[in-house]
Order: C-alpha cells, then structure tokens, then sequence
C-alpha cells in the first residue's frame, strides 16, 4: 500500500489479566470476590464435562450431533458471568455452551435439548446447539452464521427507547464477520447508538477456512473503527480479562455509550463438529499449542496461585461435575419426545408455552 | 364521511394506530425526516419524535433484521420497504428468522411486526419497481400476507395487520395508492385478515383476484354482462392465510373460475389456488381453471402493457371457460 494513503489503524493491544501459567498480571476485576472466582471455575468444569460427554454421545449413537465448545470456555464464561440476568443473548447456533451455563441453563435443560425431548425449553423444535430459554433470555437461533447480529442491534434500540437497562448480545465466530449482517448490524447500532455488544469468539478456523480468508486484517477488533465505536481485543483464555472487557461494555452500551465489538481470541480444541474431521486441513501442533493455553489449565493454576485452590478440591469438583451431567444425561434420555400433535403447534402465535 | 386515496388510507392507519399504541414504530429508507416517498409517513417524526418514525441506513435487510429485534423486545415495528422488488435483500430474515421464530422457540418468542411495501406493475417501473412477489412468500409457514384494493380495505386491514401476533407482510399496489379514492370512516374499524371480500355477486363464473387485477375485473364487468356472463368477484385481500371457504363456496356456486395476478404464472399464487380448488371441488368444476398472469419473463419496461394481464386476456379466459 502507498504510503501517501495514510497509515493502516493501529491493531488494538491485547488484553490479558492471568498469564499462562496462572501469575495475575493484572488486578482481580472489582466487583468479583472468592466466590465469584470459584463459581466461574465451576462454570468451566461443568461446560468441559458437558462437552466431553456430548460428543460421547454422539459416538454412541444417542444424540445426532454435537458442535464442541472445548477451547472457548474461557471466552464463553467469563463473558457470560458479567451478564445481568435481564441482558439477551442472541448466541451462535454452535457453541456458547459456557454462556449458557453461566446464565443459569441446568446440564438437565442443555442435556434434553440435545435429546430434542419436550423438557427442552423449546420442546425439540431446534436441532442440537440451537438452545434457547425465554426465562434465561437466551434467544433461540437461526443456522446461518451471523443472521442474529442486527436483531441483538434492534434489541438494544428497542430497550434504549423504553428507558431499560437491558442490552442485546449477540455472539458469533469468526466466519461470521464476513456476513452482510455483520456490517449492517454493526453499522444500524452505531447510528441508532444501541444498547448493544457484539462480542466475537475468534477461533481462527471456519470449519476448514482460516482466518486470512475472512478477512484482509489482521484482527477482528479494529474493524469496529469503521463504525465508529471501540473495538476490543482479549485473551479468551483468560476468563477474568474476558469477564472484564466484557462487563466494561456492557456498562458502556447500559449508560448510553454506545455499541462496542470485542474480539476474545481462543484456539478451537476440537474439531468444527461432530461431522468434521479436522486432520484435513489442519496442522495438529496448532491444537498441541492450544492446550497449553487452555483456560482450565490456566484458571486452576490462578487459583492454587491465589491460595484458593488445590488438587482435592479440584478432584472433588470434578466428581460432583460428573455426577450432575451424568444424572442430567439419565434424566433427559428417559424424558418423553414431544408429543406428534404437537406438530402444527406455535406456527402462528399462541400465547407462551415452554419455560 | 372524508374520501381518501389508498396512501392516505395508508397514513390514516399508521397515524391512528401510532396514538393508540406508543409501542407501534414506523422505520426505514426516507420513512423519517421526508415522510416516505410516497408520503405514507408524512408529519409523523415531527408528531411523535425519532424514535417513534426513523430513516434507517439504506439496507432492507437490515430494516427487516433490526426492526425483528425491536419486535422480540416488545415494540410493534412497521418496516418499510421502500419498493417490493428489493423485499428479496431481506429474503433470509424473513424466512428464516422472523417467520420461524415463534415455532421454533414454541412461542416464547414472536415478531409481531408489519412489513409494508409498495408493489405492482403499469407504473413506468422496469424490471425493479415493478413486481408483485407474493408468491416467494406463500411457502413459508409462519407469516401473513395482505394485499389490500381500496382505500376502505387499506385502513382496515393495516390497523389489523399492526395489531396482529405474528409477522405480517402488507403489500400496497403503488399504482393505486392515487388512482383509487372512497369513503373511509375516521372511526376505529379493522378488517380480520384471512376474510376474501364479495365484490359482486354473479352465478356464472367467479373471478379471483386482489391489488389492481379487482379495479380490472370491475373493469371488465359491461363486457362480460354484453357477454351474458353473470360473474362473482372475489377480492381475496388476506393472500396467506387465503379464505379458502368463500373460494370454494363461488366454484360450487358457479362452477367456472378464472384467477387474476400480475406476477408470473409459473409458481404464481393462482397455481396453489388452482390446486385446492382441484383437490376439493374437482366435482364441482364445470371447466378447467383459467389463469391470466404476467408472462414468465422479467417485468419489461417498454412492453408492460403487454406484460400485465388486461381486459382483453381476462375476456379470453372467460370466453374458453364458458366455451369448455
């Protein structure tokens, strides 16, 4: 490029909070205690275990499908626990299992709906990793990549007009940032001045298609100047730079700053789906690296740090973990499908059913 | 009682729907500070405030896209598209997300949004200000459609449509919207989607249609009476769901039915109403069901008078009919 054009912009610097091997870099952030920390470990624990078991059941035979969140826990979590329960979320009809789980879905609600019974909150309707909840506003997607962008836009509008505090999230991957909705839905919110986040879980990898086929820029976060609000780059590895990145914006789009675009970079440690085989096209040292940077290597490491954690309570917890998703998984394989009446249900509004 | 045309009709609808619910939201390209471009929203930033009537970044499927967000949160967003032909930009939102979402969440969401937009051929349009695309809709489960063909209906139906659960896609033919005046009452009256209109009774032949093929069918009505043909006319105003009683009740009552529409015949909207009425009232036809449509070309500029269905096509349609 001429120089005469002018400089390119300045790529954001990458927030970090917890290096790799769990020495805090940074302050905890303020608002999070003992507890919060403990929970948010758990939180992880519980999405790892969920996931490992989901894609067992795929092996087995008993569930269709299973989209992996193993890699985006960290990102997924410590996003998700700055979350007020009011806030919507409009996630990717792939992952944010740890989204889920830190707005309060139980391993039974998660488990059934990969069952597709009629204890899942929308009663089977939506194949496997399209979850949704009302009572969690956890909003239901639809398949293609990045189609719930402009609608978490319309949300936080809609809420700034009301007077409520309440702000629309939408989550997306990487692929997603090349959609048409992706720009207007970026570009609808800076104008309107939306209460809204838009908060990228960049793996790097959609499906088979890196990274520098999405895009002409190295990261996803200074695209956000093109708009005009702030773009923001963070370890996603890292649940308490993700909490805090996370819970700035929210308090941004909350007082009427503005939109904000954050891009939590992980590395996926597994393949696309259950359907995809990833040696293909993809060279494994990169998932070897990734598992040394995994949040829940790094996070346990923090917290036996921090004086708040060690090798019995870490055992204990992945016991209890265990228990829970293999009671989850008993529970929602023995609850009933929806029912065949209920076929033609809901295809014009009815009134609420469900959760 | 006020006469108006069928944009004024438009207006009235919004504008009193807008008073009577502050959660009702007009939004789209120049609907804001220009009041429309066929002034369906005129005065009404200055009367109720941005927030209430806006300009939106020139993209349909982001004006779908974002005013479905505003409908999931509570608001009742009447999104204009500012010409039917650019209603395929936001083909995935409102298939996909905005007409799936009640059945996919088993209704603890909903949309209930209107998507308005002009429609219609015989105005100098070209191949893309022109169409009548109601058929791309009528395959997808979860969404309304109304055509409306006069001022009366106009008011009605919108205040309906605004006032409906679910998503509801209301095209207004633009080359009615000054060329059709009536009585519309300033009272608060609605018309229940899903009803087909009488327009004129008639025991020898029904003809269907709704938009400007209605106005063409009563254009019609000296020559079929020179003709000796008694026809019915039905206005079928709510397209999806289509009122598919008084459908069948004219076939059995005449037994001959010709179908009007402006778009093209090949997967037109005529062909699914030619399908029910074989499955269920084949015994009662007395001659096959005649369809006179567009052609299965693009809307042509200079030729549009040859493109859209006509007095003369209608009459031969007719005629083959009572000839069979």
């Amino acid at each position: 490029m001429s120089e005469s054009i002018g400089p390119m912009p300045t790529q954001p610097r990458m927030h970090r909070l917890i290096a790799e091997d769990g020495t805090l870099e940074g302050g905890i952030p303020e608002g999070l205690g003992e507890a919060d920390l403990l929970e948010i470990h758990r939180l992880l624990h519980l999405s790892r275990a969920f996931d490992d078991q989901a894609f067992k059941l795929v092996r087995q035979g008993r569930i269709s499908f299973y989209a992996g969140s193993r890699g985006h826990e960290g990102a997924q979590v410590g996003s998700g626990y700055a979350l007020e329960a009011h806030d919507w979320v409009f996630p990717s009809p792939h992952r944010e299992l740890g989204v889920h789980f830190a707005k309060g879905a139980t391993p039974f609600e998660k488990m059934s709906h990969y069952f597709g019974r009629a204890t899942d909150p929308t009663q089977g309707r939506q194949m496997p990793n399209h979850f949704g909840s009302r009572k969690l506003n956890i909003v239901p997607p639809s398949t293609a990549v990045g189609t719930r962008i402009p609608h978490a836009a319309g949300v936080g509008f809609a809420a700034r007009s009301k007077g409520d505090p309440t702000v629309g999230v939408a989550y997306f991957g990487d692929g997603a940032t090349s959609m048409g909705e992706f720009h207007i839905g970026l570009n609808f919110a800076a104008v309107f001045r939306s209460q809204t986040v838009f908060f990228c879980i960049n793996n790097l990898w959609a499906i088979s298609v890196p990274l520098d086929r999405q895009m002409g820029v190295p990261t996803i976060a200074e695209r956000a100047a093109a708009y005009g609000f702030p773009g923001v780059l963070v370890d996603g590895n890292d649940p308490l730079a993700t909490y805090e990145v996370m819970k700035t914006a929210l308090d941004r789009a909350r007082s009427g700053g503005g939109p904000t675009l954050i891009e939590a970079k992980v590395v996926r440690l597994c393949a696309h789906t259950s359907f995809d085989d990833e040696s293909r096209y993809r060279d494994a040292a990169e998932a070897e690296e990734g598992e040394r940077k995994d949040s829940l290597v790094r996070f346990r490491a923090f917290l036996e740090k921090q004086g708040l954690w060690d090798a019995a309570k870490e055992a204990e917890l992945a016991a209890t973990v265990r228990r829970q998703i293999d009671e989850a998984t008993a529970e929602a394989e023995a609850a009933p499908l929806p029912a065949p009446e209920t076929l033609h249900r809901h295809v014009f509004y009815e009134g609420p059913e469900g959760d | 009682m006020p006469k108006m045309n069928m944009v004024e009709a438009v207006h009235q609808a919004l504008l009193e729907e807008m008073e009577r619910d502050e959660n009702v939201v007009c939004l789209g390209e120049d609907v804001g500070r220009a009041g429309g471009v066929f002034h369906a929203t005129k005065g009404f930033q200055d009367r109720f405030g941005e927030n209430r009537s806006f300009d939106t970044p020139l993209s349909e499927l982001g004006i779908v896209a974002f005013g479905m967000g505003m409908a999931l949160y509570g608001l009742r967003p009447v999104a204009e598209i500012q010409f039917a032909d650019f209603i395929h930009l936001a083909y995935d939102q409102i298939y996909n997300n905005v007409a799936h979402m009640s059945y996919r969440s088993v209704g603890t969401y909903h949309c209930p949004m209107v998507i308005r937009s002009p429609h219609g051929g015989g105005v100098r349009g070209g191949l893309e200000h022109s169409q009548s695309p109601e058929a791309i809709f009528l395959n997808c489960p979860g969404i309304k459609m109304v055509i409306p063909s006069n001022p009366y209906d106009t008011k009605g139906l919108l205040k309906s449509a605004i006032r409906d659960e679910d998503p509801v896609i209301f095209f207004e033919h633009k080359g009615l919207y000054r060329a059709v005046t009536g009585e519309v009452p300033l009272d608060d009256y609605t018309i229940p989607l899903g009803e087909a209109r009488l327009v004129k009774e008639g025991k020898d032949l029904t003809l269907v249609v709704w938009g400007a093929m209605v106005q063409l069918a009563e254009r019609a009505v000296p020559q079929l009476e020179e003709r000796g043909v008694d026809a019915e006319i039905i206005d079928l105003r709510t397209i999806l769901p289509f009122d598919k009683p008084t459908l069948l009740a004219s076939a059995e009552k005449t037994g001959r039915v010709v179908i009007v529409h402006e778009a093209p015949k090949t997967g037109g909207v005529g062909g699914e109403l030619s399908a029910v009425l074989a499955e269920e009232a084949i015994d009662l036809l007395e001659a096959p069901v005649m369809r006179v449509c567009g052609y299965d070309t693009p809307f042509p500029y200079s030729l549009e008078g040859t493109y859209m269905p006509s007095v003369e096509r209608l009459l031969e349609a007719v005629d083959a009919s009572m000839a069979y």
